[in-house]
């Protein structure tokens, strides 16, 4: 049996040892790291259109971490700063992401700050990004014949505008683009939170 | 912070190449008793030299055995047919298959179902880049939900099951003495398939954790967790009535495997614990490990066991492949974090993953050069036998499919591919070129054990290997091809950032014929399992033989 245990323990000191360096220190590393001055904790809505964001699985196209010069030109597409971890701190699940099959969202509320843009983008990405492969969201949209006071619209080219009625987002298309007029991480980054810890 | 970090990495290092040192060593020193006869261990006394291939047909068996006398330039014994193997040991070999039959079935034929399910997702999110409005009107069916979908139903579903069901299988012929405790593991194959059901339905219904690869929410994610640990218990109880004085080396895979998996999950999975960028490490921590602790040595103690059986010839060198499994332990384990290199993480991290990839060369030359020495002067055998074809053509693909990963663990090239549609070339030429295609291979040469019955129709078998072969040939190249070009264009401030989506469009489009290939290839799988449980189709000698082949089908 003790050839067993050779493999059982030998086994578990490996994991262990992984486990030590790829998870354990880096958590003591990053536990003190504080959110920077200008970072502001989600609003309830942004928090609920984030998790529309996870539900919807737009990670799975989109990153939210911008890099630095050195490995791409993520600054000169207006992507913004090199991301650091203090960033993230309010983030959980994080959304890094690992594809960019659509461009990075991290200051995606300062490249396109427009709510009309958002919404008309969700609903038809082709009506303002034409070559886009993005799914649309029409189940994020209600079609009224004359919207309510108070419902917010959605204006769109005529040709993607359903006949006989005006679009109009739900809670969860706008809570969405709350959350991703959020996404805009242009403040400067200064002191302790600037560095990315080495 | 810099001198801490600094003496980190030495000692990470040091450590690895000290206990690589310290294997070699116990293992020269005889102290980890291996040797020529360790190799043996997994034949009857007088076996070697006798193939084994429950896959194939009867002539098909002859024409195995012929070949393989062949290659060693030996007068035919199929023709005098000199049953090699005793009476005593075959009935012995046909309790210890009798033995794994529930267990191996309730998994393996979950996988199956799974894997159907699964690619019939896959081919749906693939066709939805040529199609971007189709399937839209309900939540349900869109991209960012699919996608998730596939992968653990074919990840949790598919090659996590068949792995447990086909180790299952091999432990009662690997320790020679019939699998003991086999109903927890068929209990364990019920709540595994509950996990799997309940976590991809959450994920389809928008209930996820978020993570790439730990989708399914804590909350049911437990269950596979528990099931793991359920199909775990028959190799513990199994192993002490075991009548086999070495342990082969697919035994330390399969118990390693069995070991790791449900801590990794467990760490990963803890609710509430990981936060922001510690999380984005702890999740490509988990994700690599789920590879690289979980399938990968479950495919290689299959493919270690499937390849010398089927040739009746004993692996190239037993220390070698120690050496493989201590290594592939050491360093696999710590690869993950090149899949976020550039990320707001510490660089010291990236440095240590970036070590390791590259030391991943060592295992996989010892498994390449082990298990290719093994199969060299036989590829003859290859025509003639099922399994073979498809477990030779997976040990094939893993030694190319790790060196790839390790050029892409490099910066220089990480740059280009990172975030682009060749990690997801590499990935396919991972799980499926390497780990299912050892497992269509396995289940082919198990199932006809299993069900007491031959493979009804042999052309399926073939028909079913050429369509997943070219299917995966035209989604990796292609993939790969169009992922440098979306890196490329990407890495080019000149162009906009919309060029390099669309240089990639008619490479998505060949993806999804290499997938329909594939999925295709699955249906015709899956029917011919049916077919063989269900007794359907014809009988041609009635239970599957073993030992050695019998001329004129007597």
């Amino acid at each position: 049996m003790h050839r067993m245990l050779t493999i059982v323990i030998g086994a578990l000191i490996m994991l262990a040892f992984a486990t030590l360096v790829l998870v354990v220190a880096p958590y003591r590393e990053l536990e003190p790291v504080a959110a920077p001055v200008g970072l502001n904790p989600y609003t309830l809505a942004e928090l609920r259109g984030r998790a529309t964001y996870v539900a919807m699985g737009c990670i799975y196209c989109h990153s939210q971490q911008p890099r630095a010069n050195s490995l791409g030109p993520d600054g000169l597409r207006g992507w913004g700063r090199a991301s650091v971890a203090g960033d993230y701190v309010y983030d959980y699940p994080h959304l890094l992401g690992t594809a960019r099959t659509g461009p990075d969202l991290f200051n995606i509320g300062a490249r396109q700050p427009s709510v009309d843009w958002h919404l008309a983008h969700l609903y038809q990405p082709r009506s303002v990004s034409p070559g886009s492969v993005m799914p649309s969201y029409p189940f994020l949209f209600k079609v009224e014949k004359v919207a309510q006071p108070g419902e917010k619209r959605v204006t769109l080219p005529p040709q993607y505008a359903p006949t006989g009625g005006e679009v109009v987002a739900t809670r969860d298309a706008v809570d969405l683009v709350a959350y991703l007029l959020a996404l805009n991480h242009t403040y400067p980054v200064t002191g302790d939170s600037q560095e990315t810890p080495r | 912070m810099t001198l801490t970090v600094a003496a980190l990495l030495a000692l990470t290092f040091l450590i690895s190449v000290l206990g690589l040192f310290v294997f070699i060593w116990a293992q020269s020193k005889g102290l980890l008793a291996a040797g020529p006869h360790a190799a043996e261990v997994i034949f009857a006394p007088n076996e070697v030299g006798t193939i084994e291939d429950p896959s194939g047909s009867d002539t098909s068996r002859l024409a195995l055995q012929s070949a393989r006398d062949a290659a060693l330039a030996l007068p035919t014994s199929a023709a005098g047919n000199p049953r090699k193997i005793g009476p005593a040991e075959l009935e012995e070999r046909r309790r210890a298959d009798l033995s794994s039959r529930a267990p191996a079935f309730a998994f393996i034929c979950s996988a199956v179902l799974w894997l159907v399910l699964g690619s019939v997702f896959g081919l749906v999110t693939s066709l939805k880049f040529q199609a971007p409005d189709w399937l839209t009107g309900s939540a349900l069916l869109t991209f960012g939900r699919l996608r998730p979908a596939h992968l653990n139903l074919v990840i949790y579903g598919w090659a996590s099951m068949a792995g447990i069901g086909v180790a299952l299988w091999m432990l009662p012929r690997l320790l020679k003495t019939a699998l003991v405790g086999g109903h927890f593991a068929v209990v364990g194959a019920s709540v595994w398939n509950l996990g799997v059901a309940c976590g991809v339905t959450a994920i389809v219904l928008g209930w996820s954790d978020g993570m790439e690869w730990l989708e399914i929410p804590w909350q049911i994610g437990g269950l596979l967790v528990v099931g793991g640990a359920l199909a775990a218990v028959p190799l513990l109880l199994t192993l002490r009535n075991r009548t086999v004085n070495h342990l082969y080396v697919s035994v330390w895979y399969l118990a390693a495997a069995l070991l790791w998996f449900p801590i990794l999950y467990v760490v990963a999975k803890a609710p509430y614990v990981h936060f922001g960028v510690e999380a984005a490490i702890m999740n490509w921590w988990f994700a690599h490990n789920v590879l690289g602790l979980w399938l990968t040595p479950l495919g290689l103690a299959a493919a270690y066991y499937f390849i010398a059986k089927v040739l009746g010839r004993p692996i190239y060198s037993y220390s070698l492949s120690l050496i493989g499994f201590w290594a592939l332990a050491m360093f696999y384990s710590q690869v993950g974090i090149h899949h976020i290199i550039g990320s707001p993480i510490p660089t010291w991290l990236v440095t240590v993953s970036v070590v390791q990839s590259v030391m991943m060369i060592v295992p996989v030359f010892a498994v390449a050069i082990n298990q290719h020495m093994t199969v060299l002067g036989h590829f003859a055998a290859l025509k003639h036998s099922p399994t073979l074809r498809f477990v030779v053509l997976g040990a094939m693909l893993y030694t190319l499919v790790s060196l790839q990963g390790t050029l892409e663990a490099l910066p220089y090239f990480n740059r280009v591919t990172h975030f682009t549609q060749y990690t997801i070339a590499h990935a396919h030429l991972g799980v499926y070129g390497f780990f299912s295609m050892v497992m269509f291979g396995s289940i082919y040469f198990l199932m006809p054990r299993v069900a007491e019955r031959e493979w009804p129709y042999p052309r399926l078998i073939a028909l079913h290997f050429w369509l997943v072969a070219i299917g995966l040939g035209v989604y990796f190249v292609s993939l790969t091809i169009g992922g440098l070009l979306q890196g490329l264009a990407m890495l080019d401030p000149a162009r906009p950032f919309l060029d390099s989506l669309t240089v990639t469009l008619p490479y998505l489009t060949a993806r999804s014929v290499g997938g329909t290939l594939m999925t295709l290839g699955h249906f015709i799988f899956a029917y011919h399992f049916l077919a063989l449980v269900l007794k359907r189709g014809p009988q041609r000698v009635g239970a599957a033989l073993i030992g050695a082949p019998q001329a004129s089908g007597a």
